[in-house]
Parts: C-alpha cells; sequence; structure tokens
C-alpha cells in the first residue's frame, strides 16, 4: 500500500477507483438506511424500525412471491430447452451451429421494450395467454435462455465429448443414456453457472416485464418502480433492501460459479 | 435411435421455442412498422419529424457521453485492480461489479437517493441542488450501470497483458506516462472498443432507468413507450424499436469481432 501513495500517477488511479466504488456504494447503503429509519427527514435520530419493511411484505409479498415462481419456472424451462441444446451444438460445431447461437443470443442485443413490442403484436390479442403468468415466463426465457446454453455450451466444448461418449458407447449406452449418464454430469459445472444466472436475471428483469405485465400480475420489479413513483421514500427504500437481500448473494454465488465453470472451460 | 438423430432431437425444443417466440415476432415487429398510413415510408417519418430526430440526437448524445466516462474511469479501475495486489482489492471489485444484478429502475432509485429532492446532495449542499430528473442525472444512471460492465472487459484484457512489455519500456527509461500512452493503452485498445460499444448499445436501449428517471426527457426508449402506450401509434414504435434493435445488435456484434466478448444489454 505504501509503495501505492509513492508514486503521483498510482495515487490518481486509486483514487478514481475509490471515487467510483463511492458512487456505486453510497446510495445503496442510503437506501438500505432509509428502508429501515423511522423516518428519513428526521435521519437516524428518530430511530430504527422493521415498521417498512412490514408495511413492504403487506404491500407487496404477492409480487415478491410471483417473480420466485417465475424464476424457479424460467429456471426449469431453460434446463430443458438450453441443456440439450448445447449438447447439440457442441457436438456439431461449425457454422450452422454459431447462427444458431447467434440468433437465439439476440435478445441480448435488441432492447427489452423493442422484444416485448414484438411478443405484444404478434400475441397481444390472445386474451387467455396475454393475460396469463406464462407470457411474462416467455419473456425471461427469451431473454435468460442464452446465458444457459452459452454457459452449458462453454463447458462442453473445452471437454473431448467423441472421446468420452464413445468409451460409453461401446459399453452399450444408447444415446439418451450416454447424454444423462456422461454429458450431464461433465456439463455440471457449466448448468450451475448458468442456472444462477438464468435465476437472478429473472427476478431482477423489468424492461420486458414491464410490458408484458397485467396489472393482476405485478413482478418485483415491476412493484419497486410502481413503489418508487407512488409510495413514500422509506416504504419505497425498504422494498429495494428486499431486494437487495435476495439478489446480492445470487449475484455473488452467480460470479463464483461462473468464475469456476470459466476455469475449466479454458 | 441413431447417434446422429439423437442431437438433432436435443435441438427441437430450442428450434420451437426460438420459432414461435423470436423469429415470428421480430418479423411482425418489422412488418407492423409498415402498417401504418405511411407504409415504408414510416422510416422516412422519423427523419422528417423533428420530435423523434431531437430523441433521436439526445439519445446518441448522452450515450457517447456516458461511454467516454465509463471507459475512463473503468479503464482506470481496471488497470489499478490488475496491476496492485492490496488488502481489500476483492471487496473494491465486487463493489464495482455489484450493479451487474440491477434492474434498470433500481438505478434510477439510486440516482434519486443521490441527486433527488430528498437525496444526499441536496441535503449537503446549500441551496437547491436537485439533478435527478435532468439529463446529467440520466447521465448518472447511465454511468452507474456501465462501469460494471466496462470494468469486466477491460480488466479480462488487462489480465492477459505480458507484464514484459512494460518492464521493457521501463528499462529503456520509458516513464510512467509514456508506458501507459505507449504501451498499456494500444495493448488495451480492442478491449476498451468493445467495452465502448457495449456501453453505448446499453445505453442507447435502457428503458428502466429512463423510465425511473426521464419524465421530462426524449429519450429514444421513452419515446418509443409513449407512441405506443399513449399514441397508440403502433407503425411508429415499431419502426423505433426496429431502428433501435439493428444499432444496438450491430454495435455488439462489432464490439464481438473486436474483442470475443459479450456482456448483456440492460438496465
Amino acid at each position: 500500500m505504501r509503495e501505492i501513495l509513492k508514486s503521483p500517477g498510482r495515487l490518481l488511479q486509486l483514487v478514481v477507483t475509490l471515487l467510483a466504488c463511492a458512487f456505486l456504494l453510497v446510495p445503496t447503503i442510503m437506501s438500505a438506511l432509509a428502508g429501515i429509519t423511522a423516518n428519513y427527514f428526521r435521519g437516524l435520530s428518530s430511530g430504527l424500525t422493521l415498521k417498512w419493511v412490514g408495511e413492504v411484505w403487506a404491500l407487496y409479498a404477492d409480487s415478491i412471491f410471483l417473480s420466485l415462481w417465475l424464476a424457479f419456472c424460467c429456471l426449469v424451462v431453460t434446463l430443458v430447452i438450453g441443456v440439450p441444446a448445447a449438447y447439440a451444438l457442441a457436438r456439431n460445431p461449425g457454422r450452422t451451429s454459431r447462427i444458431i447461437e447467434e440468433f437465439i443470443s439476440l435478445p441480448l442485443a435488441i432492447p427489452g421494450l423493442a422484444l416485448s413490442l414484438a411478443l405484444l403484436q404478434l400475441y397481444g390479442t390472445m386474451q387467455g395467454f396475454r393475460t396469463s403468468w406464462t407470457f411474462i415466463l416467455v419473456g425471461h426465457v427469451l431473454y435468460t435462455l442464452p446465458f444457459m446454453v452459452r454457459s452449458v455450451l462453454a463447458v462442453l466444448a473445452a471437454i473431448d465429448l467423441r472421446t468420452l461418449e464413445e468409451g460409453a458407447a461401446t459399453l452399450g449406452a444408447g444415446p439418451a443414456r450416454r447424454f444423462v449418464d456422461v454429458v450431464v454430469p461433465n456439463a455440471l459445472p457449466g448448468i450451475l453457472a448458468g442456472a444462477l444466472t438464468v435465476v437472478t436475471l429473472s427476478i431482477g428483469e423489468f424492461n420486458l416485464t414491464w410490458m408484458l405485465h397485467t396489472p393482476y400480475l405485478k413482478t418485483l420489479p415491476v412493484g419497486l418502480a410502481d413503489s418508487y413513483a407512488s409510495m413514500r421514500l422509506e416504504i419505497a427504500s425498504a422494498y429495494t433492501l428486499v431486494f437487495f437481500v435476495m439478489i446480492v448473494p445470487l449475484l455473488m454465488a452467480m460470479q463464483w460459479a461462473s468464475a469456476r465453470a470459466q476455469r475449466i472451460a479454458s | 435411435m441413431t447417434s446422429r438423430a439423437f442431437p438433432l432431437l436435443c435441438l427441437l425444443p430450442l428450434a420451437i421455442f426460438a420459432l414461435t417466440f423470436l423469429a415470428l415476432p421480430l418479423a411482425r415487429l418489422v412488418l407492423g412498422a409498415a402498417e401504418g398510413d405511411a407504409g415504408w415510408g414510416v422510416y422516412l417519418e422519423i427523419l422528417r419529424t423533428p420530435r423523434y430526430m431531437t430523441s433521436l440526437l439526445q439519445t446518441v448524445l448522452v450515450s457517447l457521453a456516458v461511454t467516454v466516462a465509463a471507459v475512463a474511469v473503468s479503464t482506470t479501475a481496471a488497470l489499478f485492480l490488475v496491476r496492485n495486489r492490496f488488502a481489500g482489492r476483492n471487496a473494491l471489485l465486487s463493489i464495482l461489479t455489484l450493479p451487474l444484478a440491477f434492474p434498470g429502475v433500481v438505478v434510477g432509485f439510486m440516482i434519486i437517493l443521490l441527486g433527488g429532492r430528498q437525496g444526499l446532495i441536496n441535503q449537503l449542499t446549500p441551496g437547491h441542488v436537485v439533478f435527478a430528473y435532468s439529463v446529467f442525472g440520466l447521465f448518472l444512471g447511465y454511468l452507474y450501470f456501465s462501469i460494471p460492465r466496462v470494468l469486466l472487459t477491460v480488466m479480462a484484457a488487462a489480465e492477459k497483458l505480458d507484464p514484459a512489455l512494460e518492464e521493457a519500456a521501463r528499462t529503456l527509461g520509458a516513464p510512467g506516462h509514456r508506458v501507459l500512452i505507449d504501451v498499456l493503452l494500444p495493448a488495451l485498445a480492442p478491449a476498451m472498443i468493445a467495452a465502448g460499444a457495449i456501453a453505448f448499445a446499453t445505453a442507447m436501449g435502457a428503458f428502466g432507468t429512463a423510465f425511473t428517471l426521464a419524465t421530462d426527457i426524449d429519450v429514444l426508449p421513452m419515446t418509443i413507450y409513449t407512441e405506443f402506450t399513449l399514441s397508440a401509434n403502433i407503425a411508429m414504435a415499431s419502426a423505433l424499436s426496429v431502428m433501435l434493435g439493428l444499432v444496438t445488435w450491430g454495435l455488439l456484434l462489432i464490439a464481438r469481432s473486436v474483442s470475443g466478448t459479450s456482456i448483456a444489454a440492460g438496465g
């Protein structure tokens, strides 16, 4: 540390880094504190309370459960669609596979607003579908699926899949058996990283969800937008605090799992 | 079942999903843009309507400013974190990547806490300093979610730099700033371009942050949202979406071809 302080260039770098950290961290701490402060205008001296968190629970518990349910369903669907697809792409590397991967990754590049307008124009008139939670689920799967496919594909591409499968085949295992007993266990680090990414992103998804949701189906981030627009600052902050408590551990687990999968893949 | 048929079967669920919920809706969006009174001329109408052009220009300017600021701040932080080992380094890194999981609305709220009527800056300074709902507030919001994305891309490249290059330059007598300008920055340039393209594309398409902050500012996603919900001008909303989508997609494609990385758009 003393060495850093000796060079003016490094000192400047340290200052910029610390300022950036403060810019990102200070408002999150303010939000967390405001959510448990009795009266934000009078400051912390007004005392700490869980009253606002309680009110958030009374007002928005449904939206929290809806988000958890959507994230769970999104995970199941991306596993069922994504893992076999990643296997197929890893078995046949080449131009076609790259085009497919590129195509399903479009939802990462096209803004969610544009995607949701596309979905609304095609399926908006199908009332039963439009007003059900599965319509939101489609949006979440669309957005998270590329992460699952790429995460699993990266791990599978790094191992000698063909040799492993040939070994299993000589022992008499059919294609489906090889997929379950050879491919899936080898892909587990990628599946875990993909799964954590899918759940984290699904719980936080707003851009698509805002357009796809109905007044009776509010997810956690939609509820957040609602509280920012119409609730007192303490309630908005308490709700944000609840969101942080859910999302930060998930983010850390996701980063850990992704780094682990990447070490295997490279 | 033969060995060749099984992988194809594995691709079937993906093919059905991508066709039903990605290919067909996108085709519908492109065709929907031409279903208004102007037909395909809707794109000319964008160019001829000052309101859309102002919105487009404003979006590009804010996004450019954010890109420059995010690349400058994040490259500095990335170089510092890669080249120095000290206690607390991992904590700083965690803080800098924290916003990755924040939806755009939450980022907007963070800026309100800093620059809103009840915000930190207004409390600390004498007078009335409220900037959360101005273009500057929007800039800060976009910067908030751009810093981690740029940081991760540049750090990945900085970690692969050969320290021998820098040492060689120093042995030859180059002072610190020459090493930075002649050795480090050229080596990091591809990653910085890629990260910049990611930041620009993300800022162009950011909806959640704009939704929370830009009640009075016309940026493209807000214009699209207003056209669709308030004016019910579906053809124009679609045309603007197609245009925005092509721009962000093209930029991210460039980013990937330059450095081989990609980080999701969002915000």
